[in-house]
């Protein structure tokens, strides 16, 4: 078990500076979730423009994990529209999921989320903030458990 | 901690090292390196000779209880009811009729609010249960209150996470028909003062539930000097097995109270149109209860008893204070409980590290802690905080267990710098 594994330099720095932290107002849709088991919360903010996610912005408090990926994923997002979203959280789940995932060179930043998959008490952290997007994305107002 | 009046002799020193040789798990290790187990609070571990018990009883004895002439369901039913008597006299009990066999504390309190308050409460009457207790203590009055629109009312806790007495004693009326309080608080360590807090209560008419998972392990309790109604606990937390706990109640309480759940062994006769029960506490427990876990909690009060209660309280409160000055001196550290009156449990939150990040740099040092809301989320709230780090101390541990989680907190501060 190795710790620099999970708590990559790009983890540290993202967790300490958050990028897109805060909220859009007014903003076209948000989603809360929630992950019971250690208490994070967090919210996501949505604009969107022509079927594409144009502003991101999330909001709370959480774990280092839970927060980095937050932060990662808004930058990942930022002008796609809702299938190549939903695609790549498919890749991340692989990522955090699966022993033998090799990260492809698409994700860029976000493959520093594969030392997660060493802990899997932890792959909820890293996944709260992609349901709740979803949950943005599918339902405009919507709260989301990961339970 | 003295949760009962104090003694007048001094506790003799506990030898934790052959204590620890009775704990075969503590040899294991844990992300390579040696496990160092400061969550008993969750969960104790369990003593060879509890191991032993169980195992015996499985391997020789087993069969039904209470169903059979054979000589296995003799001797099964007498094992079973010989832990009763056990558990009778390690609490003082007046009578095995009332020590009632559940699966933990959990299952005690809803008895009590199913079978006790639901029958009898209404609009108009109030449960008082405090601000720091265990969901356990908390969720089942709400049910009750939903069920017959009964009030419920919570005395609030101080900064130290003490309950403030003055609003308890000012919130109790006529109108107080049930006060459910723990007697240790599991997430902040808190001890409460219970005798004053029953006899104040009893003053008003209202009846008493204490829930004492965390009182148990640490310190003689008497429910003849307590004089409390009911009194939960679980077996996984004294070092028997999990799937087993205590129900006492005055049985003149539970004599009057209807069954909770129906089936075998609860019963007297059966037809179709008319059902007669069984008498205390069979009573309560219906189905086929859990044999190995009651033999097993008995065998853990043996052990209890053997190493001496004031001994593992001396031991334990030693302990705690040296852990809270190590980690007072750390900065960033802020100790979250500081009441004056404490039992082994230390809830902290590192400034600038999430607790459950804390959790996972520690369990990669071998070192266990609980982190997240303890099933105390009104707690955190009131603290204003997600979630604590917290680390609990039974009879096995160590100074060295406080350096590990010292070095490991250090770790923390390292990754996160
Ligand atoms: C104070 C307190 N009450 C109730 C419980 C519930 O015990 P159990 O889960 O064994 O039923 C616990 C255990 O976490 C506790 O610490």
């Amino acid at each position: 078990m190795d710790l620099k594994e999970l708590y990559r330099d790009v983890i540290l720095d993202h967790n300490r500076r958050p990028r897109n932290f805060g909220r859009i107002e007014p903003a076209d849709t948000h989603a809360e979730g929630h992950n019971p088991l250690c208490g994070d919360r967090l919210t996501v903010w949505l604009r969107l423009k022509d079927g594409r996610i144009d502003d991101i912005r999330f909001e709370g408090k959480g774990c280092a994990i839970s927060t980095a990926s937050a932060s990662l994923m808004t930058e990942a997002v930022k002008g796609k529209d809702k299938a190549t979203v939903q695609s790549l959280y498919g890749r991340i789940h692989s990522l955090l999921t699966q022993q033998d995932a090799v990260p492809d060179a698409s994700l860029g930043k976000l493959a520093a989320l594969s030392g997660v998959r060493e802990f899997p008490v932890r792959v909820k952290c890293a996944s709260l903030c992609w349901h709740t997007l979803n949950a943005a994305l599918e339902r405009g107002a919507a709260t989301v458990s990961t339970e | 901690m003295a949760v009962t009046a104090p003694r007048v002799a001094p506790a003799p020193a506990l030898d934790v090292e052959r204590v620890r040789r009775d704990f075969p798990i503590l040899e294991r290790s844990v992300n390579g390196r040696p496990l160092v187990y400061l969550d008993s609070a969750a969960s104790s571990q369990r003593p060879l000779p509890v191991l032993r018990a169980v195992e015996q009883y499985e391997t020789h004895t087993h069969a039904n209880v209470h169903r059979g002439v054979h000589a296995l369901s003799q001797a099964a039913t007498e094992a079973y009811e010989g832990a009763r008597e056990r558990v009778r006299r390690f609490i003082n009990a007046h009578s095995t009729r009332e020590i009632i066999f559940v699966r933990g504390t959990t299952e005690g309190v809803n008895l009590v609010a199913q079978s006790y308050a639901r029958p009898r409460f209404g609009p108009g009457d109030e449960i008082l249960i405090s601000g720091l207790e265990h969901h356990a203590n908390i969720v089942p009055w709400q049910m009750v209150r939903d069920q017959t629109g009964c009030t419920l009312k919570v005395a609030p806790i101080n900064r130290r996470g003490e309950v403030e007495l003055d609003s308890f004693l000012s919130m109790l009326s006529p109108r107080t028909r049930m006060v459910a309080i723990a007697h240790v608080s599991n997430a902040l360590g808190t001890i409460l003062p219970v005798k004053r807090m029953i006899d104040a209560a009893h003053a008003h008419g209202a009846v008493v539930l204490v829930d004492g998972a965390q009182a148990i392990p640490h310190s003689t309790v008497d429910m003849r000097t307590l004089g409390c109604d009911f009194y939960a606990f679980s077996g996984h937390k004294v070092y028997g097995p999990t799937g087993i706990g205590v129900l006492y109640g005055r049985e003149e309480l539970l004599a009057a109270m209807p069954p909770w759940q129906g089936g075998g062994d609860m019963i007297l006769t059966v037809s179709f149109e008319k059902t007669t029960y069984n008498e205390l506490p069979w009573k309560f427990e219906a189905g086929t209860p859990n044999i190995s876990g009651a033999i097993g909690l008995a065998a853990a009060m043996d052990y209890v008893e053997s190493l001496g209660l004031e001994a593992i309280a001396a031991h334990e409160h030693r302990l705690l204070e040296h852990a809270s000055r190590e980690l007072e001196r750390i900065p960033g550290i802020e100790i979250i409980g500081t009441a004056h009156h404490k039992a082994a449990v230390l809830s902290f939150t590192m400034e600038g590290v999430h607790p459950h990040d804390l959790g996972t740099i520690l369990d990669a040092e071998g070192v266990a802690v609980r982190t997240g809301h303890h099933c105390a989320m009104p707690v955190m709230t009131f603290f204003n905080i997600p979630a604590t780090a917290r680390a609990s101390f039974a009879c096995y541990n160590t100074e060295a267990d406080v350096a590990s989680l010292v070095a490991g907190l250090g770790k923390a501060r390292e990754v996160f710098s």
